[in-house]
């Protein structure tokens, strides 16, 4: 291998020019003869719309074009999608309200796309969006999920009876009863999994653009998946056909899942470029991304865990109400369903498992993917069930944990999934001793001495990743499929192309998929280049989210290097006048097999080109060759978290001492990379569980709508992170990945909600764990309750 | 109302440019004098991602208007290096990935330059703190740490 390739910490490529300033995001792109679009958004959760004047706007200085719903629906411009079909347990298919990009007849939430204004500047565009007089007939809010299926209450959809989506059900619920009925012991919880606002440092931005010329559009973008989005503004909204319509997502800062979307303001911007004849740019300001990103989480749930008189799990029983917002955002059907529920064997032995989803309109904004999606909920409730189910039968919680693991595989479990490998147990061991548990007593006695709760918290979670078989996602009622695809194009020099439907926004795609070319080529990295984002250069792509790019994308590069590999050594071996059969290629040097004849990659590549050499009725001249793989399986990067804190019952703050990860993800690329995603990933549990929440009023009011009321982790809340790996290779892909950029997101609540439940003394500890709930929580532990 | 003219010093060199009233100088910067390192987070001093240095004080250009900068010296990320030699801020951030989408990097590289100009040899928890008006969602913030540390102490020793 070379120096750069499979498994060396090789610095990024992509960073010189983010350090020094030379990023292109959307923002940073202008386009001649650009004018900007404003939203003017619903003050209201939920109104009749009555009429909209834009009489008085038209007039103002810089109006370019002020265009409503009606003027969407006389250009036949399609709804925004939900792409996956969730049928209800009774068989019937999902209840979907209609979900215009500019509202019409009705607004659903604090946010909601009213009209747009167009001008030459943006000062003109937001004073004219001033002037759009907007005549509402007020209603009441469907605003508290708990209460949203209740009889009575406002209805956000006239197609959703009760604002239930769907009540979906996945399990054997006879075979779980049973088991519970023989349960010698059963510990029940109830638990909130707080919403969330993704924020992406990046807002979302969009340029649309029109070519009178060439009677096609181009649309920048915020992207985690610019086909998707071509295929979606194509297809559904009837923007152009795919031929005529660039998706361009260039360097995008951050998604966390809120940019897979295809929301209203991007489509409006394309469309709306053609319409007033100049290209149209509209970026977000903070508080537009926190009120009409997808939000993330939002669920309610009663859990159950039944077990025999040895510890043994018999059986897991889940009821969850899911908040969907106001409409159903691209996969927002899927996130409490298909990528929740298969996840609640995590990585234990359960012989039964029966959940109950409800998924439910509120008056609030749309809720889908955020880092996780779906299996941080997952893996929160059991996590929490089994940390409170050893707590009552005073086992100790790592030894509970080890004697459910999964030890051989596969292991089907009774909820899909089919777990293909992975060694739970390693991951404890190692994660046991490098956070010291066995001292944790002394710890503890020693910050009793000060005064302080010391507590200690484990979280053994598992995901489903590199999502996923095309086949099982569309019997599923997934409206794609979840293949990627991938071009290597070598140049006459020798220097290689990578075409990647992936899209890299932080993930290091420009250096890992580089290091995969490297090893198998034998060439340095910077022979290399990485190209995505740009519809007009990648075919076809799927995009990045759900840990996908290295188990699926990589794949996708490594299937097309196979294909360029055996036709350099067809053209290598008719170069050297060596039989195929005894041409070897080692480390960049193809060579045939008992001869000192050698030639170098770049060579082969030039003869690939010169075709002097070679009958080109035989092999065709040229060097390039693409794939598309479709995963054969889900991928289920597995670990153990450990959060150690101090808790000050005085005034609830609650300090992290340690925080101990050991992670499975397989075969790792670059570990460097791989242990900042999951520093990131960390960061954003920790901040779901100590800091972030997303909080409407009863009026359906956001009322964390800025950096100043939304607490976002900040470095002097974080602790540093101790990482480390074990390895099982992942068998259903050819490189043995499975995917890391989730993990944090999805062990850490977990860890840190034992943790601090474990110092307090107390269960019902809510998220996030401001120093307010954690006091609180405090005055009702038994031990206080019994020294007062 | 016409525009003000505006004449500063911008990492080193003299610059003229003409604004209205209400642009920030972040707008400036981007809009009229094409340095988008800066970024625009937040738009309310609470992201960071648009810090600059104004007379050797760290600020967030978002939160100062383009008027403002006349006469003053501007200082951006894009004056950061020395030529094609990076500073030891950006090149400890590149030996430790300390970044990953990028967009808040430049904001936390002029911040993390100003704290070691004021403190050459901060303690973690002073390097914490110092950062602490400047948001990260991708990293957690560990490996900027430990560059900023690594940095602070080959800047010391050259």
């Amino acid at each position: 291998m070379t120096a750069t390739g499979i498994g060396a910490s090789v610095r990024r490529t992509e960073d010189h020019r983010f350090i020094t300033g030379k990023g292109q995001y959307v923002d940073d792109i202008n386009r001649p003869g650009q004018s900007y679009a404003v939203f003017v958004r619903s003050p209201h959760a939920h109104a009749t719309l009555k009429k909209i004047d834009i009489s008085a706007a038209e007039k103002a200085p810089g109006v370019l074009g002020i265009y409503t719903g009606d003027d969407l629906a006389a250009d036949k411009v399609g709804g925004l999608i939900c792409g996956w079909l969730i049928h209800s347990k009774d068989g019937s298919p999902m209840k979907a309200g209609a979900h215009p990009a500019l509202a019409q007849g009705k607004v659903r939430y604090v946010g909601d796309h009213v009209a747009v204004v167009i001008a030459e500047t943006l000062a003109e565009a937001r004073d004219a969006a001033e002037l759009v007089a907007v005549d509402y007939d007020v209603l009441a809010p469907c605003v508290d999920l708990a209460k949203a299926q209740a009889n009575g209450q406002p209805q956000v959809h006239a197609e959703a009876p009760n604002n239930t989506v769907y009540a979906w059900h996945l399990g054997d619920k006879a075979a779980v009863d049973a088991a519970f009925a023989q349960a010698k012991h059963v510990t029940k919880i109830d638990l909130v999994n707080n919403r969330l606002i993704p924020n992406a440092m990046e807002p979302r931005a969009a340029i649309g653009e029109y070519d009178t010329g060439q009677g096609g559009f181009t649309l920048y973008t915020t992207s985690q998946n610019p086909h998707v989005a071509r295929l979606v503004l194509s297809a559904f909204n009837g923007i152009a056909p795919e031929n005529k319509l660039r998706v361009i997502a260039p360097d995008v800062g951050g998604g966390f899942g809120s940019k897979i979307f295809i929301y209203a303001e991007e489509t409006v911007c394309i469309w709306a470029a053609k319409k007033v004849g100049r290209p149209v740019k509209w970026t977000a300001d903070r508080t537009e991304a926190f009120l009409s990103d997808a939000h993330g989480r939002d669920h309610v749930t009663t859990a159950e865990l039944a077990m025999d008189a040895d510890g043994k799990i018999l059986a897991l029983r889940a009821n969850t109400k899911a908040n969907l917002g106001a409409y159903l955002s691209t996969f927002a059907s899927s996130v409490p369903t298909y990528l929740y529920a298969p996840l609640l064997s995590g990585q234990y032995n359960i012989p039964a498992i029966y959940c109950e989803v409800d998924g439910v309109y509120t008056n609030t904004a749309p809720v889908d993917a955020y880092r996780g999606a779906g299996r941080p909920e997952a893996t929160f409730v059991v996590e929490r069930l089994v940390e409170v189910a050893a707590r009552q039968l005073g086992t100790d919680p790592a030894e509970f944990r080890r004697k459910n693991f999964i030890t051989s595989f596969p292991h089907e479990t009774p909820v899909i999934m089919t777990y293909d490998t992975g060694d739970y147990d390693a991951s404890m061991r190692k994660a046991l001793e490098m956070a010291d548990y066995a001292n944790i007593g002394k710890r503890k006695a020693e910050s009793a001495k000060q005064g302080k709760l010391r507590g200690v918290g484990f979280s053994a979670y598992i995901e489903a990743c590199g999502i996923a078989p095309s086949k099982a996602v569309g019997s599923l009622g997934a409206g794609v499929g979840l293949w990627e695809s991938a071009e290597v194009r070598v140049n006459p020099v020798g220097t290689v192309e990578v075409l990647t439907g992936s899209h890299s926004h932080g993930q290091g795609h420009e250096t890992t998929f580089a290091q995969l070319v490297s090893h198998r080529l034998g060439i340095p990295i910077e022979q290399i280049s990485i190209v995505h984002g740009d519809t007009d250069k990648v075919q076809m792509g799927m995009g990045t989210y759900g840990s996908r790019s290295g188990a699926v994308g990589m794949s996708a590069i490594s299937k097309a290097l196979d294909k360029v590999v055996a036709k350099a050594t067809k053209v290598a071996s008719r170069c050297m006048e060596v039989p195929e059969t005894e041409v070897d290629f080692t480390d960049g040097v193809f060579s045939g097999r008992g001869t000192n004849k050698s030639m170098a990659f770049g060579e082969v590549a030039l003869q690939a080109y010169v075709a002097h050499k070679f009958d080109s009725s035989e092999i065709e001249p040229g060097l390039k060759e693409g794939a598309f793989y479709d995963p054969k399986n889900f991928t289920f990067p597995s670990g153990v978290h450990i959060a150690e804190v101090e808790v000050d019952p005085e005034t609830g703050v609650t300090r992290i001492d340690r925080w101990t990860a050991v992670d499975d993800f397989g075969i790792l690329i670059n570990p460097m990379i791989v242990e900042g995603q999951v520093h990131g990933g960390i960061a954003q549990g920790i901040g779901q569980a100590m800091l972030e929440n997303a909080v409407y009023d009863a009026n359906g009011q956001l009322l964390t709508a800025s950096y100043m009321d939304y607490c976002m982790p900040r470095a002097d809340d974080l602790p540093s992170f101790d990482v480390a790996m074990t390895t099982t290779a992942c068998p259903s892909n050819p490189l043995g990945i499975k995917g890391c950029g989730e993990a944090g997101a999805i062990a850490a609540p977990a860890a840190l909600i034992n943790a601090i439940t474990d110092a307090i003394g107390h269960e019902n500890l809510a998220m996030p764990a401001t120093p307010q709930t954690v006091w609180r929580a405090v005055q009702k532990a038994p031990s206080k309750m019994a020294a007062e | 109302m016409a525009k003000h003219h505006v004449s500063a010093t911008v990492n080193g060199d003299a610059v003229e440019f003409l604004c209205e009233s209400e642009q920030t100088l972040l707008d400036c910067l981007r809009d009229e004098l094409d340095l988008t390192g800066a970024k625009e987070g937040c738009s309310s001093g609470d992201c960071g991602a648009c810090s600059v240095m104004v007379d050797g004080r760290l600020v967030c250009s978002c939160l100062v208007l383009g008027v403002e900068a006349s006469g003053k010296s501007i200082e951006t990320i894009e004056g950061l290096s020395d030529g094609e030699k990076l500073h030891p801020l950006q090149q400890k951030f590149l030996e430790h990935a300390a970044l990953q989408c990028g967009i808040c990097t430049p904001g936390f590289l002029v911040a993390s330059k100003a704290l070691l100009e004021k403190h050459p040899n901060p303690t973690e928890t002073e390097i914490r703190y110092w950062l602490a008006g400047n948001l990260c969602r991708c990293t957690g913030y560990d490996k900027i740490i430990r560059a900023v540390i690594d940095a602070a102490a080959e800047m010391r020793g050259a």
